[in-house]
């Protein structure tokens, strides 16, 4: 239908169409239109705005359809039906036995499943470590537990770096005492705040920052891994070029530890880094930028360098709680479904940066309406840890103690092998009459 | 994979006269429409005739979510919870966000409990230009008694228009309070293994939504589903139990997860019914800090939104355990669809003029709001957003989406050389990495370093950006 300006309407049409917009009563007399269709507009979200003798003037126009179209002939229109009444309840049927059905807990198969990556190696593997984890080694999605309990619970690395960056004062005052011994910072990560394992963040071999050489700072990896016994990811600076070198050099000093390389990006040169690091035994830590094609290339690249599936873990790229992390976790949950139905560049555990909670300025500013922040921040971290920890984040990079130990209880629990506790023993219902 | 509709589903059971009434072009446009929910049912008039009776009551079957929806309450705090069409949000979007209730009881004095209604009445926190609010009330029947009971359900309608869930198993304190607000929607908390028979007699009687609670036991709860069904009822809730006891907790996202998927991927009707989780339980056990055991509330209430429950019942009010609760709502209640971004551009804030500063940033949403506001407690800027394809700007100072380059070229696209008359620009401290090469490019411009934060905005205007920039 071509819709023309009334302007353009010849000039009879014009004028019986003006007539019609001043129109406070209209009368038809002795007219025959030679219309195929007529439509008027009564333009209806106008009608509450406009006074009442407009009002008046649309319902003289309804009349004046009507006698439009008796005298075209065609059958006059219902009224408007009005709303549907919301439906009246249901008439009561006297059940009077309960009816009895089963529930099936909905399982599915899945042709795929995800490779365990094991970090650490012992003296009988080729290492020095006293402990390995294992993180992945999935076969149905995060905590199905009606489908397999997950082989591994997820795990925490703490974060302890060379040189200090700016950190949340709430933070340091944990480590105050042992920021410039790092062995006793490790230690503390392990022996009282219960991480799995640490993160040496090599922040000096930054080019903007120190530029620490390769080499020095892989002297530095293996003088802190010979007084520790658990393995560690090793983090570079976020600089392609020089990460590529630093991860090099200590991958020759650590040959054979099965460490962990954190990260490999897409910009670096990928299929050199998977050699250097594969020839040694490590682990990479591949990280994308929230986005499933570009972790799907880089991982795709790794595998064709020869990095073997089970040495790498993906890092999507964490948004924290309130900055976007509602993409990480959408990601996390498509790559590991993915990974279950089959596609291998998909089937790695995932990594989850947990530390970007405090980004948010709601984990760490202070603002008196909304609470105290020494409560916010650990709570942000957590909440960030946790909801991708349900998307399938198997490893997590934290940096408060507090959250740290906090989401590891929640992961133990999530992952236990056997529920211990009878829920027949615990009295659920009574929250509706208890005191609280 | 869920079987999402497609508008021929739909398109098939309207009038298909394209009328054009509902405000679309055509019948097929307002299938589309109705899928999406950006239009309802109720907006196309023609189908209420009756000889399209048939039509609708197929349509209704067709539109009919997997999970039910379900109204709580009535007037403009009424809430609709469920009405979920997959298990994954990024299938399509995840409909109708968790609703958010918080408990009193008959037992505490009374200016407490009103005191504790009005303060979630009235909360309101604004957040990316989205007013976050709080849902409803639980009212726990803690005396066992129906007149107190009764009492405490009318004072709160009276100060309060939120919707109530009347909690007790005791059908008789359950009556005494239906009577009194029973036209309101309150939904019934709860029909059990014990008691259903009556719960359901009064569910029907009152027409009101019902709650149906089997703690642990799947297939009791599925049995009392399939028979408040048989009865006539269809606003039903499921309370699987939430136990957060000692390792339990496992049991509970199992349950809630199972409950999920078979009503969604294996369309089960017994159980396509919105899900109801209690965080309050914690309470149950404490831990030996109340801080602890508030954090526990917190943490158990985001797992729950993350596995699918559709309603909370929560005792904590302090703000920053609610704080998490509320961002992990709007977040993943988002359409992923949807990038969060603004339009990428000049944005003039306050009454510019030509000894204003310019703010470059990336044109995430929650990025743009941050950083408006501060720049707004500043004074006045320009506001410049680069595209960054809605993403922070430090992930896409590391994905390469913003660059010296992209900086320039909005820039340029802005004209803010005409409009200024100073030569310099703030880039974001989480951008530092840029300065140099912006400065290369830029040739007689002055590239200043802001604060990695936002926040920090105001205090950097006064005191380098207002001292180093000098107008005659």
């Amino acid at each position: 239908m071509v819709r023309v300006a009334k302007e353009k309407y010849p000039k009879e049409v014009k004028s019986f169409l003006d007539t019609l917009d001043e129109a406070k009563e209209l009368e038809l007399r002795d007219v025959e239109i030679l219309a195929e269709e007529l439509v008027l507009h009564l333009v209806p979200q106008a009608a509450q705005a406009v006074p009442p003798s407009v009002h008046q003037a649309h319902a003289y126009l309804e009349e004046a359809v009507k006698l439009l179209r008796q005298a075209l002939g065609i059958p006059a229109a219902p009224p408007s039906a009005p709303l549907a009444p919301p439906s009246p309840p249901a008439p009561t049927v006297p059940v009077p036995e309960l009816v009895k059905t089963a529930f099936e807990p909905p399982v599915f198969s899945y042709p795929g499943s995800i490779a365990e990556v094991q970090i650490g190696a012992t003296s009988t593997e080729g290492g020095t470590r006293g402990k390995v984890i294992k993180v992945g080694g999935e076969k149905c999605p995060p905590f199905y537990r009606f489908e397999f309990v997950p082989p591994n619970r997820p795990v925490i690395a703490l974060d302890v770096f060379d040189v200090l960056p700016p950190l949340p004062k709430t933070i340091k005052s944990y480590y105050r005492d042992v920021l410039k011994d790092h062995v006793a910072w490790v230690n503390r990560c392990i022996e009282e705040f219960k991480a799995d394992l640490v993160t040496l963040h090599l922040i000096s071999t930054d080019p903007a920052i120190e530029n620490r050489p390769a080499a020095e700072a892989a002297k530095f990896v293996r003088k802190v891994l010979d007084q520790i016994d658990i393995p560690v990811i090793v983090g570079g600076s976020g600089n392609p070029e020089k990460d590529l070198v630093v991860f090099e050099e200590v991958s020759k000093v650590t040959s054979g530890e099965r460490l962990v390389m954190a990260s490999v990006t897409i910009d670096m040169d990928v299929a050199k880094a998977a050699q250097t690091i594969s020839q040694h035994g490590h682990n990479v830590i591949a990280l994308a930028f929230l986005d499933i094609n570009q972790v799907k290339e880089l991982n795709r690249k790794l595998l064709d360098a020869g990095m073997p599936k089970d040495h790498i873990i993906t890092d999507p790229s964490t948004g924290g709680l309130g900055y976007g992390i509602e993409y990480t976790f959408s990601v996390m949950e498509r790559m590991r479904l993915a990974g279950l139905m089959g596609d291998e560049t998909m089937q790695v555990p995932i990594s989850c940066a947990a530390t970007n909670a405090w980004a948010a300025r709601e984990a760490w500013m202070e603002m008196a309406e909304w609470g105290p922040r020494e409560y916010r921040g650990p709570l942000w971290e957590i909440t960030t840890g946790l909801v991708n920890m349900l998307a399938g984040a198997d490893l997590f990079m934290m940096l408060h103690p507090l959250a740290a130990m906090t989401l590891r209880k929640i992961a133990e629990v999530l992952a236990k092998p056997k529920v211990e506790k009878e829920l027949k023993e615990i009295a659920y219902e009574k929250w509706a009459s208890a005191k609280l | 994979m869920p079987k999402l509709l497609r508008p021929l589903d739909v398109y098939r059971h309207l009038p298909g006269t394209n009328c054009g009434e509902c405000g679309e072009v055509n019948c097929m446009a307002f299938a589309a429409k109705l899928i999406e929910r950006q239009k309802g049912i109720e907006d196309c008039k023609p189908l209420f005739k009756p000889e399209y009776k048939a039509k609708l009551e197929k349509l209704l079957e067709v539109l009919r979510p997997p999970v039910k929806e379900v109204t709580i309450g009535v007037g403009d705090r009424a809430i609709t919870v469920g009405g979920k069409v997959c298990v994954y949000r990024h299938e399509l979007t995840w409909y109708r966000p968790t609703a958010l209730f918080f408990d009193v009881d008959d037992e505490m004095p009374e200016d407490e409990a009103i005191k504790k209604v009005k303060y979630v009445e009235d909360f309101e926190l604004e957040r990316i230009g989205v007013k976050l609010k709080l849902n409803g009330i639980a009212v726990r029947c803690v005396s066992g008694s129906p007149e107190k009971f009764a009492k405490r359900v009318a004072k709160i309608t009276e100060v309060s228009n939120l919707p109530l869930i009347l909690c007790s198993y005791d059908p008789n304190v359950m009556e005494e309070a239906l009577i009194v607000v029973g036209s309101k929607k309150p939904l019934i908390y709860a029909a059990t293994k014990d008691n259903w028979s009556e719960m359901i007699k009064l569910a029907s009687k009152y027409n009101c939504p019902l709650a149906l609670s089997a703690p642990g036991d799947l297939s009791m709860l599925k049995s009392l589903a399939a028979t408040a069904r048989k009865a006539g009822l269809d606003d039903l809730i499921l309370d699987p139990g939430t136990f957060v006891e000692g390792d339990s907790f496992a049991e509970t996202i199992n349950m809630f997860t199972m409950l999920r998927r078979e009503a969604i991927e294996k369309e089960d009707k017994d159980v396509g019914y919105p899900l109801m989780g209690v965080p309050a339980a914690v309470w149950l056990s404490p831990e030996g800090d109340e801080v602890a055991t508030k954090m526990k509330e917190c943490y158990v209430a985001n797992a729950l939104i993350t596995r699918f429950a559709d309603l909370l019942v929560m005792h904590t009010i302090d703000i920053w355990a609610l704080l998490p609760i509320l961002v992990w709502r709007q977040n993943v209640y988002t359409d992923p669809r949807v990038p969060l971004s603004v339009k990428a551009g000049l944005y003039e804030i306050g009454l510019v003029d030509e000894k204003t500063p310019i703010f470059v940033t990336g044109n995430s949403a929650l990025t743009y709001f941050l950083v408006r506001g501060d720049v707004e407690k500043s004074g006045k800027g320009y506001l410049i957003c680069v595209d960054t394809e809605g993403i922070s700007v430090e992930s896409s100072v590391a994905g390469r989406r913003f660059t010296a380059d992209k900086v320039v070229e909005a820039l340029k696209e802005a004209g803010i050389e005409n409009k200024v008359k100073h030569r310099t620009i703030i880039i974001p401290g989480k951008a530092a990495r840029i300065s140099g090469e912006l400065e290369d490019l830029l040739q007689g411009w002055k590239v200043f370093v802001g604060p990695k934060e936002s926040s920090g905005i105001p205090d950097f205007i006064e005191k380098v950006w207002s001292k180093e920039v000098k107008f005659e």
